[in-house]
């Protein structure tokens, strides 16, 4: 969200947080800044301390070093049930020994309401999350999708500044969990609430998300926009972590006209940008180049391309139905890379040890220190 | 082969049972002899029960006795299972192997150490050092109850609720006492139970006040006095097997309750 000047607001500052348990780091110099009103994700393997970070947002843990900040007021000292932000928890927490309705208006026991005014503000809730009329029934019997929908009622309803959400829909099924997706980001364009998602799915990340940190072994390792950190990893381990990605050995070296040249095993020559390179880069360095599978393509009998084009050997495939994967391996390269293709429509798919022509563009190179 | 089995298990029941079910018949018995024939139907032993003041004083002082055991042995037993189910500390499994120990003690060692140690300590007997060896031997069984009841609580039911707005103390008396409701009363009404019919522990550290088991054993030296003793038995078994029929039903209301299975539980 924007403010008269048009400068986004951060709800949330870190400010070099750090966490050890004796001489192991949870959380090691975490600086960020979360705006208001985004949808944020913390994306990251289990045990690199993504919810260590949400809990130490929340209050539940007390940074060892370093200072967290919402809507401006430092968070040291102050616990959990004072501080703005409510969460859903992976188990959902759903109380068992109260009816759903006491479930979402538990947080409004100490508000200064009537009974009347409490009971419409659950009403409320419920509709939007969709159990209307649901208040009677007992939270012991509900469903998974249903305990997840009173969890998100019960933390919505205090109007939080922030709502956090600890890996909330890592215990539903596949179906369940795509719509619950969507839902959530309606939800929280609906209520304009900043989100903080924590997850270890990166493509839930990226569809939910306006930004994600990707995090490894305590540190963010990237902060930017689910676009920027596809596009643009800034490691090989972001890169290979959020979808897939191909890596070649290469070596990048400054032309003559200053251009950035590298050179790249089984793609050969190209010119890249300096937006491209890896921060701290400098000429003749030992690296690799990554590659996504659905920036190449493989030519078919026939297709022609004014791309650049490498041959190969199809090592294997798997067929998805809409998709085919191959796994390609490049004339002198030892390690197959894998090519995505859309089944079009009179596009053969081809057997194993087929020879390939596979078209590549060299905007699509990320070279990697 | 299954046909020995079975015979084997209805001989192992009326072993542990057929004594007990002669309680009662011989507290009906019309007669002061302790052996067949039976001799008619009567109230008399029940009716003589009313008129001993001795047996009155003694079955007052098993009550208190039973339900400050209880009770203390609850609320120590609230402690310690939250503490071993909750928090992670040095020395867990030690500390709690210690404090299960009277369970497998002998209890007449339990009971001649206490003594010696009161005595050494030129303390006087009374119903409180009775109260003092029944907290110890009751508490194993109130932990193994609340270790259960706690151990099937999700831990983050009292984040979520501080997450709410609550504090501490009071997320614990909204979410988790009620949840761990029935494993309260469970462990209160089986303590009691221990406590009422413990012998052993009473006797030595009882003083002059005996408890109910005491002033019974005393009581058969007087071979007249058999029948009466029967009645009163017959009393304490039916009153026994409502007070763990009531714990029972509470365990299983709170399993119910969070929703797990049924592990067959304690009894």
């Amino acid at each position: 969200m924007k403010d008269t000047l048009g400068v986004t607001r951060p709800i949330i500052t870190l400010d070099n947080v750090e966490k050890y348990y004796g001489d192991y780091y949870a959380l090691r110099g975490i600086t960020a800044e979360i705006n208001q009103g985004e949808f944020f994700s913390l994306l990251g393997p289990s045990g690199c301390g993504k919810t260590t970070l949400l809990r130490t947002i929340a209050g539940f843990e007390e940074p060892s070093s370093g200072r967290v900040t919402i809507d401006g007021k430092d968070m040291a000292g102050v616990p959990a049930n004072v501080r703005p932000t409510n969460m859903v928890f992976q188990s959902y927490a759903i109380f068992p020994h109260l009816t759903v309705a006491q479930n979402v208006g538990f947080g409004l026991r100490r508000e200064p309401l009537t009974r009347k005014e409490k009971e419409r503000k659950v009403v409320e809730a419920l509709e939007m999350v969709g159990l209307k009329g649901f208040g009677a029934r007992a939270a012991h019997a509900l469903s998974g999708g249903q305990r997840q929908r009173v969890a998100l009622a019960r933390a919505l309803i205090l109007e939080p500044k922030v709502l956090l959400l600890d890996e909330p829909l890592s215990a539903l099924d596949k179906k369940m969990r795509e719509q619950m997706q969507m839902e959530l980001r309606r939800l929280q364009r609906q209520v304009g609430i900043t989100f903080i998602l924590v997850t270890h799915d990166q493509e839930e990340a990226l569809i939910m998300s306006d930004r994600i940190a990707v995090m490894f072994e305590g540190q963010i390792a990237q902060l930017d926009t689910p676009q920027v950190l596809y596009r643009r990893p800034v490691s090989r381990q972001v890169g290979e972590f959020i979808g897939v990605m191909n890596f070649l050995p290469a070596k990048a070296t400054v032309g003559p006209d200053t251009h950035i040249e590298v050179e790249a095993a089984g793609l050969g020559r190209a010119v890249i940008g300096a937006d491209q390179l890896p921060g701290g880069w400098h000429p003749g360095q030992t690296q690799s180049v990554g590659i996504r599978p659905e920036t190449m393509s493989i030519l078919f009998e026939g297709e022609t391309t004014d791309r650049r084009v490498a041959t190969g050997i199809v090592e294997d495939r798997a067929y998805y139905g809409d998709m085919t994967y191959y796994e390609v391996r490049l004339d002198g390269v030892e390690k197959p890379m894998t090519i995505s293709m859309k089944n079009l429509v009179g596009r053969p798919v081809l057997e194993r040890g087929s020879q390939a022509r596979v078209a590549w563009d060299a905007r699509s190179l990320v070279l990697f220190a | 082969m299954k046909r020995p089995l079975r015979v084997y298990a209805i001989l192992y029941l009326a072993f542990l049972y057929a004594p007990i079910a002669l309680l009662p018949l011989f507290a009906f018995n019309d007669g002061t002899v302790i052996a067949f024939p039976l001799r008619g139907f009567t109230w008399e032993w029940f009716r003589q029960l009313a008129e001993i003041p001795a047996l009155h004083a003694a079955v007052l002082n098993s009550l208190t006795i039973a339900l400050s055991s209880a009770a203390l042995a609850t609320c120590l037993g609230i402690l310690a299972a939250r503490a071993a189910t909750r928090f992670a500390f040095p020395g867990k499994k030690g500390i709690m192997g210690l404090i299960m120990l009277p369970l497998v003690l002998p209890e007449i060692i339990v009971a001649v150490s206490l003594l010696v140690v009161l005595l050494q300590l030129g303390l006087s007997l009374g119903a409180w050092t009775v109260i003092l060896g029944h907290v110890l031997i009751c508490t194993p069984f109130s932990i193994a109850i609340l270790n259960s009841a706690f151990q099937s609580l999700d831990l983050s039911l009292e984040e979520a609720a501080i997450d709410l707005g609550e504090t501490r103390w009071s997320s614990f008396r909204l979410i988790t006492l009620p949840l761990v409701m029935p494993g309260i009363i469970s462990s209160l009404l089986i303590s009691f139970t221990i406590s009422l019919d413990e012998f052993i522990i009473a006797f030595f550290l009882t003083g002059t006040e005996p408890t109910l088991p005491v002033y019974l054993w005393g009581q058969l030296r007087f071979p007249q006095k058999i029948p009466v003793v029967m009645a009163l038995g017959t009393i304490l078994v039916v009153a026994s097997v409502i007070l763990l029929t009531i714990a029972e039903y509470f365990r299983r209301r709170g399993a119910a309750r969070t929703g797990q299975a049924d592990t067959g539980g304690f009894l």
